[in-house]
């Protein structure tokens, strides 16, 4: 399954439908330099509403976001965290960098 | 003909029913599109022992991790003929999983198993393959020399919860 993207405001929404692996979290990073690099858009909402599986390589894809966005005061979201997405966010750490909300809305709302 | 029915309740303990020990061996080229095959072949492995989601979760990540790093560290330059063993074993709800790889190996094994340390920083690595290897099975084990590959041997105890719920009865 592919990621959809959607501009809200100046945030990408990123919605990660499936597994998060290797090969999901290379598209995504291809994908989201084409909103990211020289554009407005300075925060990204990662929504894992519909992610059944997430592993190390999600965790390297998201942080190397946060590391792109933090130069420009941008933040990293992520909303509709499920069980086995949480453990994978909790173990590595990665919890620290980003902001949990309930939702894409919340999420806007936030800044 | 005779019939056996389990059944789970909230706080009722369960009898796990007899699974017959299993084993599957395969080889496969070590192409990212084979890390979500290597997922889906130890899903069904395990289904006649009706793992719980957090279970089947904790393998898939091990295994998803394994065979990933043989993907991009193991083989760094792309050649059709790289190859990946993966081997399967059910006893008695002992999972074992090995996955051998043949590529370029690790000369210093206790760093590479470090949480955060990564090789390849540059390809955005968070270097938390083997802590989450760690994290979700029982055993593992990593077997690696310069040039050699690397087999890692993991195992797991699948319906222990359960099998924990009955001793406390
Ligand atoms: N099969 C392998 N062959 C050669 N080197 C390996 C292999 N597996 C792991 N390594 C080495 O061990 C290091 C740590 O592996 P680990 O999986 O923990 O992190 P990573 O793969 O670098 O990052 P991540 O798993 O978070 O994407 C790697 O960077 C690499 O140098
Ligand atoms: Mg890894």
């Amino acid at each position: 399954m592919s990621p959809l993207f959607e501009i809200r405001k100046n945030f990408l929404v990123i919605k990660v439908k499936g597994e998060l692996d290797h090969f999901m979290a290379d598209q995504i990073r291809l994908l989201s330099d084409t909103y990211l690099e020289g554009t407005r858009i300075h925060n990204v909402i990662f929504d894992f509403k519909d992610t059944t599986f997430m592993d190390s390589s999600g965790i390297g894809m998201i942080m190397g976001r946060y590391k792109q966005v933090k130069r420009l005061n941008g933040r990293i979201y992520a909303v509709h965290v499920g069980p086995a997405v949480e453990r994978i966010i909790n173990i590595s750490g990665l919890h620290k960098l980003l902001r949990v909300a309930r939702n894409v809305d919340e999420a806007l709302e936030e800044k | 003909m005779g019939q056996l029915v389990f059944w789970r309740n909230e706080g009722e303990a369960a009898e796990l029913p007899p699974v017959k020990d299993n084993r599957l061996s395969v080889d496969f080229p070590a192409i990212a599109e084979n890390e979500q095959l290597a997922r889906m072949l130890v899903s069904a492995f395990l289904t006649p022992l009706d793992p719980t989601m957090e279970e089947l979760s904790d393998v898939k990540t091990a295994v998803s991790e394994a065979v990933t790093n043989a993907v991009i560290h193991g083989y760094p330059k792309a050649d059709e003929r790289n190859k990946i063993h993966m081997f399967l074993e059910n006893r008695n709800r002992l999972l074992t999983v090995t996955i051998v790889d043949y590529g370029v190996g690790i000369e210093d094994i206790a760093l590479a198993m470090e949480p955060m340390y990564t090789s390849k920083p540059e390809l955005e690595r968070s270097g938390m393959g083997f802590a989450f290897m760690k994290a979700f099975m029982d055993t593992l084990e990593v077997k690696s020399s310069k040039s050699e590959g690397v087999t890692i041997v993991m195992s797991k105890v699948i319906g222990e919860e359960k099998g924990d719920n009955r001793e406390h009865e």
